[in-house]
């Protein structure tokens, strides 16, 4: 085990730390709040002669995720950073860049989407590409972010996946808070993530090759699941990649993150920094032996159904908390617990909370454990009926 | 040795852009894929912009390329440039790339691709200076869906969203002048040519690949489906563009104006017009004004791009 | 649709490799004429193989030695350029 010790930093300083680490050949990056730090971060790294990455300061997201999977693609390691309306502009790329498996590691400092305009956390960005493909994991705090980047190197370039891999940060709850982290130092880091090595680099003029063809309906249904098959296996990639991980510094990761479900009567399913506040009123509930528990998702793409449904078997009652919302349907996470649970006998209720940044209180969360709370948990007015 | 001859050898028998393609009968875009990569002695990766080019060219599972080709979208070929070359010089500069000789990186996008959607991504490529070839093939409309309008449609053409009718004469705005967008990025290299005029062409591109920054060329080429005119006309009608100064060939040296062309004998602008059906309607009485108005403003651009000349060299 | 085995048979991303799957033969597009070359009357120009669009001139190092009609679209573009009227149309049966 290699540590370099304890540093307060906050999770946007400590994912541009990452990246000085994992030091990428190219760097396109284009500013928005709450991921500003990340790339101001690094882009200092590089004026000091500490990271040798080209970065590119691009004119906006779309070309920040275009110019990454040009680079990815001609055979350099990728890295770039955005949030919210930024990840919504490029979001027809993030597609391509996943269909033509560019393996991009991308910060993801979330962000409500407007309208209104917000530029404080919820993970309606997030949502928003959910069905592109890319590799999503979720933080719950800096540490998990600075891990998770390093993590995701691999897992990105993994022979088997070939993704994107976007690791997602609550806006300023994670990004903009200061909080001990605990890096590896320079040499594990380096070491972990390796080389970078594509089947078909663009730049690899001797075997030239056509890339991002045209396909007609006689291909492009099997173009799309073979690029599925590539996430779906992306699930165990991460765990082997977690557990040499956590050989090299003691902590570990998973798809999912079980927190004192055994005997659990009731759980909460959620995603990001509020998994911090459920634990700790799951730990002081415990005391007052209330039989709760979280279960929290950090992939959320691809989406461990299986071993969701495995860990919650014997929860007789199931909360799922989305920051987000699916207006006229379904919330996202809610959705992904329905179709996983289906016909196994849990009782299924779902809240949506925190959208533009609201805060999730200890107290909420216990009126969620006791089913006293508002669907649209915190929403001042009229309360909807759950 | 002719620069033909030098084109031929540097082909070698293997055109980059090779036959097996679904771009109309006498389209203009391969001639100009295939002059303006020919011109090249090391290797290239070509990158290509949503669009004829690109749709005929690589219908799955079949190619007609046999360079390094990479297509993302419609409106980021210049951005998805930019990431090609900043890639290569990052692993320059870490040697980690197994040629010593530089690729270069030259972008094929149309007068969409360029002018409009596109016009974002190129504006920054250009702003940041990667040492790429931007290379236009401009047939004035949005071909590949229908032949619809563009920012480059010339005033007065008759496009599928700017048809002309019982109140419309066509499309009634200007086109950009999209070699002076280029120009005011302060590039080192930026020039206006045709498929036609393929030496005038490779010469540029010459040029243009030694430029130490992003090079810009906007070339005039036809449509036969689009323009309304026979195939086997093409090169004629590219010619009346030239000489009758609708499109004159020049190039900016760092800022600096230089002709590259001038016609011995300049034609009234119906010789261009009259060839093309998507200019029928303005050679009839009632539309006499809008005639005027082009010759006018062809004219005057024509005067401006003489003073912008003077002080440097001409033809 | 042609068979495919599983979707592994296809490459990672799409790619494709020059050469490896047959191009459309653009040679049936003709209705009616092809080009034809009367090589005594030849200069080697050149430039029917340089505005070609679809790359239907066979040289012989910068010699020109006939047509290669699998892609020829009969756009007459050839022989609209050839300055000696070398290069003609001519009938052509209307493929099968």
């Amino acid at each position: 085990m290699i540590e370099t010790g304890l540093r307060l930093m906050t999770g946007g300083e400590a994912v541009a730390e990452a990246m000085r680490q994992i030091d990428p050949d190219v760097v396109p990056v284009y500013p928005i709040t709450p991921q500003t730090p990340i790339i101001q971060g690094f882009a200092k790294f590089v004026a000091d002669g500490r990271a040798r990455a080209e970065l590119v300061n691009v004119e906006s997201e779309h070309s920040a995720m275009s110019a990454a999977v040009g680079a990815a693609l001609a055979g350099a390691r990728t890295m770039t950073a955005t949030s919210s309306q930024g990840l919504a502009l490029m979001a027809e790329v993030v597609y391509i860049a996943a269909a033509m498996r560019a393996p991009i590691v991308m910060a993801l400092g979330n962000r409500a989407l407007s309208g209104p305009i917000n530029i404080h956390c919820d993970h309606s960005d997030s949502m928003l590409i959910r069905d592109s493909g890319v590799v999503q994991l979720f933080a719950e705090n800096a540490q998990e972010a600075y891990d998770l980047t390093v993590i995701a190197t691999r897992l990105a370039e993994h022979p088997d996946v070939l993704l994107p891999v976007l690791v997602c940060q609550d806006g300023f709850t994670i990004t903009h808070s200061a909080e001990p982290v605990t890096l590896l130092d320079d040499e594990a880091v380096t070491e972990f993530v390796g080389g970078y090595s594509l089947p078909h680099p663009v730049l690899d003029t001797a075997r030239p090759t056509t890339q991002g063809p045209f396909a007609m309906p006689d291909y492009y249904f099997e173009l799309r699941r073979s690029q599925t098959e590539a996430l779906e296996a992306a699930l165990a990639v991460f765990g082997e990649l977690s557990a040499e991980y956590e050989e090299l510094s003691g902590r570990g990761y998973g798809p999912l993150e079980a927190y004192r479900l055994e005997g659990a009567e009731r759980a909460i399913v959620a995603l990001g920094s509020s998994a911090g506040t459920i634990k700790d009123v799951v730990d002081d509930l415990r005391t007052d032996d209330e039989r709760v528990g979280l279960l929290k998702v950090v992939s959320f793409r691809p989406f461990p159904a299986e071993e969701v449904a495995a860990l919650l078997a014997e929860v007789s009652s199931v909360i799922v908390l989305d920051r987000a919302d699916s207006p006229g349907g379904a919330a996202p996470l809610h959705a992904e617990l329905a179709a996983a649970l289906y016909g196994r006998g849990n009782e299924l209720t779902g809240h949506v909370y925190g959208l533009g940044g609201r805060d999730l209180h200890p107290e909420d969360v216990r009126r969620i454990f006791a089913g006293e709370a508002e669907r649209y948990v915190g929403l001042r007015g009229e309360p909807c009926p759950v | 040795m002719s620069r033909l001859k030098t084109l031929v050898r540097n082909e070698a028998g293997v055109p980059p852009l090779a036959g097996g393609h679904a771009l109309c009968q006498g389209c203009g875009v391969p001639i100009v894929v295939r002059t303006v990569l020919n011109t090249f002695t090391q290797p290239v990766v070509v990158v290509n912009a949503t669009g004829c080019l690109e749709v005929a060219t690589t219908r799955f599972p079949a190619t007609a390329w046999n360079v390094p080709w990479l297509h993302v979208a419609f409106e980021n070929a210049a951005a998805v440039a930019s990431g090609v070359e900043s890639a290569q010089r990052a692993l320059r500069r870490r040697h980690a790339l197994p040629a010593a000789e530089e690729v270069a990186v030259v972008v094929f996008a149309g007068d969409g691709g360029t002018y409009d959607i596109g016009l974002q991504a190129l504006s920054g490529a250009l702003e940041r200076g990667h040492r790429l070839l931007f290379v236009c093939y401009d047939n004035e409309a949005y071909m590949n869906t229908g032949i619809q309008r563009s920012g480059a449609t010339p005033f007065g053409a008759a496009t599928t969203t700017s048809p002309n009718g019982e109140v419309s004469f066509g499309k009634a705005q200007q086109r950009k002048d999209m070699t002076a967008i280029a120009v005011a990025h302060h590039v080192p290299y930026a020039a206006q040519a045709t498929a036609s005029h393929w030496h005038d062409l490779s010469r540029k591109v010459e040029r243009a690949s030694a430029a130490d920054g992003a090079a810009f060329l906007n070339v005039l080429t036809d449509c036969p489906v689009g323009w309304g005119h026979e195939p086997r006309r093409s090169l004629e009608v590219l010619n009346a563009a030239v000489d009758s100064l609708f499109w004159p060939l020049y190039e900016v040296v760092d800022g600096r104006y230089r002709l590259t062309y001038q016609p011995e004998q300049v034609l009234p602008i119906e010789d261009w017009l009259r060839p093309q059906k998507r200019f029928a309607h303005l050679l009839r009485p009632e539309h006499a004004d809008v005639l005027d108005e082009i010759q006018r403003r062809v004219d005057a651009d024509w005067e401006d791009l003489l003073r912008k000349c003077q002080g440097g060299d001409s033809t | 649709m042609p068979e495919l085995t599983t979707s592994n048979a296809l490459r990672v991303g799409g790619v494709v490799v020059p050469g490896e799957a047959e191009r459309p033969r653009t040679g049936g597009w003709r209705t009616g004429v092809k080009p034809e070359v009367d090589l005594s009357k030849c200069v080697n120009c050149l430039l029917c193989w340089l505005y070609c669009p679809d790359s239907a001139v066979v040289l012989d190092g910068t010699t020109f030695t006939g047509f290669d009609l699998t892609y020829c679209k009969g756009c007459e573009i050839c022989a609209e350029v050839c300055p000696v009227e070398a290069v003609t149309m001519v009938p052509e049966e209307t493929a099968p």
